[in-house]
């Protein structure tokens, strides 16, 4: 069994959280500005500590619908991750990657093969370049799957965190980051290592011995 | 149409005609909606997990498919409910990403189902209609007056159960 519990994470953790979701959101943000050829802002992620049961209206109401990425990580650390944006940021995103050629259909909950492919792609990009530095700063190596991808009601897609975060506590750790040039785009994090990967991170860190 | 009255995540309530009662965005979840047509009593559960045994952090009885229908079933009895005249409508359990079935992410949605449908059995409460599986969110509401179980999805026709 793991040491590690969200449910009592001290200050020290919380900081090293919050600088691993911190280099990691940058790494993400400095990718995605040069596949897109962008000067792009970035503001300081925000890490918080939500109690399982509220993770479904989290990001905005639960029945809004959003664009949930789905990886799995394997190696020396096992788990998934989730990288998640509202519709307008997905599209945005989506269409400057298809040089304009994306185009809005009329409802925007629709995407077309097309625009799901660059998303997930997107999320490969995202999440490999998080998952890079979360292993150069612990030298340990993690490796993501194909991405999946999930258009759908918030409380829906943030079922799937929920539930593995429930399995051993009450908290779930979200990352919101947010990134852009003239349009801003509002992206969160859900890394979910299984309980006793996070003791391997810490311990990696030399925070847990 | 009575008040909208709305169960979170890992969370029971039950209510009386013409009330309903509303979950939002069921992923993997399940929502068990039980109905007592004499009292026009009715509860709704949103469970995230199968089973409490398996998990160590169960304080939350809610949470899980066994301890939350049995209390319930409790909360309905309470209000004068008899267990006999329960029937149930269940959905939910979807598997919202395409990952292998074989692992926890992939089939935690059919586990809840099934562990719900088992829970129903040993407490003798018939299921009348299911929509479970699939890989997408529903939105339940269960009308009290009737017992009918609104399903909404996105980009879906409202379905009636």
């Amino acid at each position: 069994m793991g040491k590690f519990s969200f449910d009592n994470v001290n200050s020290m953790y919380m900081d090293v959280l919050k600088e691993l979701g911190n280099i990691g959101a940058g790494n993400a943000t400095t990718a995605i500005a040069s596949m897109l050829n962008l000067t792009i802002d970035m503001k300081v992620p925000k890490v918080e500590l939500k109690a399982v049961e509220d993770l479904g209206g989290a990001i905005c109401p639960e029945e809004e619908t959003i664009v949930g990425i789905f990886l799995e990580v394997q190696h020396d650390i096992s788990g998934s991750m989730m990288f998640l944006m509202r519709l307008d940021s997905a599209h945005y995103l989506v269409d400057r990657l298809m040089g304009g050629m994306g185009g809005f259909s009329e409802d925007e909950t629709m995407f077309s093969e097309m625009e799901l492919s660059a998303m997930k792609e997107i999320g490969n990009i995202i999440a490999g370049s998080y998952l890079s530095a979360l292993s150069t700063m612990t030298n340990l190596v993690i490796t993501p799957s194909i991405p999946y991808i999930s258009v759908d009601m918030a409380a829906a897609i943030l079922s799937v965190p929920a539930i593995q975060f429930g399995q051993f506590g009450d908290n779930a750790l979200l990352i919101e980051t947010e990134f852009g040039d003239d349009v801003m785009i509002e992206g969160y994090f859900i890394l979910l290592p299984d309980e006793d990967s996070y003791d391997k991170i810490l311990q990696s860190l030399g925070i847990l011995v | 149409m009575g008040v909208l009255i709305k169960v979170g995540m890992a969370d029971l309530k039950t209510a009386k005609s013409p009330d309903v009662l509303t979950t939002l965005g069921l992923g993997s979840c399940i929502g068990i909606a039980l109905w007592d047509p004499t009292t026009k009593i009715g509860g709704l559960a949103h469970v995230m997990l199968p089973d409490s045994t398996k998990i160590r952090n169960n304080n939350n009885i809610a949470k899980f498919a066994d301890t939350g229908i049995t209390e319930l079933v409790r909360q309905m009895e309470e209000l004068g409910v008899s267990r006999r005249r329960l029937v149930a409508k269940i959905a939910g359990g979807a598997r919202m990403f395409e990952v292998a079935s074989s692992t926890s992410v992939g089939n935690i949605g059919e586990k809840n189902a099934i562990a719900s449908k088992q829970k129903l059995k040993e407490l003798g409460i018939p299921i009348l209609a299911e929509d479970t599986g699939l890989n997408y969110g529903r939105t339940v509401e269960l009308n009290c007056e009737n017992g009918d179980y609104v399903i909404k999805a996105v980009g879906k026709p409202v379905k009636t159960i």
